[in-house]
């Protein structure tokens, strides 16, 4: 049997707070994966992005961090490294992508989903990291002066692109209208969510400086989290800066 | 101020006397009950409560009494709602979760309702839908996904019934216990009870449900709204499929809570409907921003593909269908070609 290319999938995003959405596109991505034949995914990484990148409402690293790891402790796969945010400054994704590349060369991951008593075939193909994001994101590589085109084609070239469709965004259109995508198309990914849940973070920090419900949109340890450090909270633009506030 | 103590303590005593005259189960649900002597002639020495002179601090004592009153009213004033959600949860899902989460703050913002209760209740087996697993592991799964909630619970009484059993019929059955319920309390309260209150009380409320009844109902007793997507809304317009007395009944004498992605359609449907329009104070249209698409329908189908259903439904549920294999080819076969219980019903009726 053809042993299938070993592939971690990458997600960089804000996380603030990171949702079941999040958590979705993981699940997505490695179904579709999967289905093709020619992949197995063995991980799932989440980095969250560095404080220094400036978004509006964006929470300390920190905490951004601790709700992603209380949102995977039940994930035998996906996991949150720190180690972008925890750069003296904001990075670019190809930068970040280098970086856990090289980490996956140095040592190899845990095979997932191989049978221990089967014997082991060819020598495992070295694993492939590929970007996971939304096809919004697909479109913002459009956005002038926001991604450098070496950058880009950095991205699609030597790792590859899976991108996980969203209501409202047309990824093929993305692809076909940049040349450097459409170059690239093949190592572009377009998974199709099938049941579509679209729990914007900006939607779960609005319904929680109200003081509204958002049970059921992201995990109820990650929602203790958040209520237990304040975050979020009508008058909470201080969080930004990252410093601790006494209960 | 030496007064202020003395304000203080009165402003105390009257919030308990006041509190004491709600029905004793309202009053379990008020804020924590403030510890204070009951004896207001401790403050007063030589003087009642109620026998205030036209001393200026007696006026101030008074005029604190009737914000007081005013507050201890406004609370108790609020209508106790139970939101009752029927479908057939096969599976149940995290958006069936997030209606009630998204009604019951609606409710709770609107200052005249409090959501005491969420009631999730499975449908009976005999619905006869096409690819519907039995109810025990739909109720299962109904428990274990409402584990985690503090206030939505599952109930069997639907599923148990031998026949389908019309929605407004299980509206009448939760009210019911309801109001049964609320009579239990009254029996127990430490205001003054006779022997065979209870059986009066209980009499009373046979009596006007029983009535097609366009009375207000009693006081006190928390108000049972049927909660819902705009599917079952616009449902009532399937032919045969609900009875228009059924309907005006839900929306008449009960109340439906309507969470929704497009307000409109659905207020469009409301406006195209008379008995709808003539009850339309008692829809409330709640707007869901999220899109939202964890259709049971959705999960059965990624299920027979093998694909992941993680974080649609809560993770014991996902563990459950796992476990016990719940849904595939065969199981989406069950009841193909049986009619539809209350189609069934309605057109034979409709005959006869």
């Amino acid at each position: 049997m053809k042993s299938r290319i070993p592939v971690v999938l990458l997600a960089c995003g804000s996380f603030n707070p990171i949702t079941y959405m999040h958590l979705r596109l993981f699940e997505v991505a490695r179904d579709h994966l999967h289905q093709t034949g020619m992949y197995q995914v063995t991980q799932g990484i989440i980095s969250p992005v560095n404080d220094d990148y400036g978004k509006k409402d964006l929470v300390a690293s920190q905490h951004r961090v601790a709700m992603a790891r209380l949102a995977l402790q039940t994930s035998d796969w996906i996991r949150v490294d720190p180690w972008e945010s925890e750069q003296p400054q904001w990075m670019e994704t190809v930068k970040v992508l280098r970086h856990h590349h090289s980490q996956l060369l140095r040592s190899p991951p845990p095979m997932e989903g191989s049978d221990p008593g089967q014997e082991p075939s060819a020598p495992t193909a070295a694993p492939q990291l590929k970007l996971l994001c939304g096809a919004d994101i697909l479109r913002t590589f459009q956005t002038p002066n926001l991604w450098e085109d070496a950058h880009i084609q950095e991205i699609v070239e030597k790792f590859g692109l899976v991108c996980v469709s969203r209501v409202g965004h047309d990824p093929k259109g993305y692809i076909l209208d940049s040349p450097i995508l459409r170059r690239y198309q093949h190592n572009i990914h377009l998974a199709r969510e099938p049941v579509q849940n679209e729990i914007s973070a900006t939607y779960v920090r609005r319904a929680l400086s109200q003081g509204q419900s958002v049970k059921y949109l992201l995990p109820d340890p990650v929602i203790a989290y958040i209520r237990d450090q304040g975050l979020y909270t009508k008058d909470s633009s201080w969080q930004a800066t990252g410093t601790q506030k006494g209960q | 101020m030496v007064l202020y103590p003395l304000l203080n303590s009165l402003f105390l005593c009257f919030s308990r006397f006041l509190a004491l005259r709600v029905p004793a189960m309202r009053r379990a649900r008020a804020s924590p009950a403030i510890e204070c002597s009951f004896s207001v002639s401790r403050y007063f020495p030589g003087r009642t409560g109620e026998h205030l002179t036209d001393n200026k601090e007696d006026v101030r004592v008074f005029h604190l009494e009737q914000q007081l009153q005013v507050l201890t009213m406004d609370k108790s004033e609020k209508t106790e709602v139970v939101l009752l959600a029927c479908g057939s949860f096969n599976p149940i899902t995290n958006m069936h979760l997030r209606l009630f989460e998204l009604a019951k703050d609606y409710l709770n913002g609107t200052g005249k309702y409090r959501v005491i209760k969420g009631i999730i209740s499975p449908v009976g087996d005999a619905y006869k839908k096409k690819g519907l697993i039995p109810a025990h592991h739909r109720i299962i799964m109904a428990e274990l996904a409402t584990k985690s909630s503090n206030w939505v619970e599952v109930d069997t009484w639907e599923s148990l019934q031998k026949e389908w059993t019309e929605t407004v019929k299980v509206l009448r059955h939760h009210q019911e216990k309801l109001e049964a319920g609320n009579c239990d309390h009254r029996q127990n309260s430490p205001v003054v009870e006779r022997s065979g209150r209870k059986r009066k009380c209980l009499e009373e409320r046979q009596d006007s449900s029983q009535k097609k009844s366009l009375e207000p109902k009693t006081k006190g007793v928390p108000e049972v709204k049927l909660l819902c997507g705009a599917d079952l809304l616009e449902s009532f317009g399937v032919p045969n499929l609900w009875k228009s007395e059924d309907i005006t009944r839900i929306v008449a004498d009960y109340g439906l809570i309507c969470v929704t992605r497009d307000g409109s359609d659905a207020q469009k449907f409301i406006y195209e409907s008379d008995v709808l329009w003539k009850h339309q104070s008692n829809i409330h249209l709640v707007n869901e921003w999220i899109h939202n698409d964890i259709s049971s329908t959705k999960i059965r189908r990624a299920l027979r593909r093998g694909q992941s259903i993680r974080y649609l439904v809560p993770d014991l549920v996902q563990e459950y269908i796992e476990k016990h294999d719940l849904y595939s080819s065969e199981s989406e076969d069950r009841n193909v070609g049986v009619v539809l219980a209350p189609l069934q019903r309605n057109t034979a009726e409709a005959k006869s």
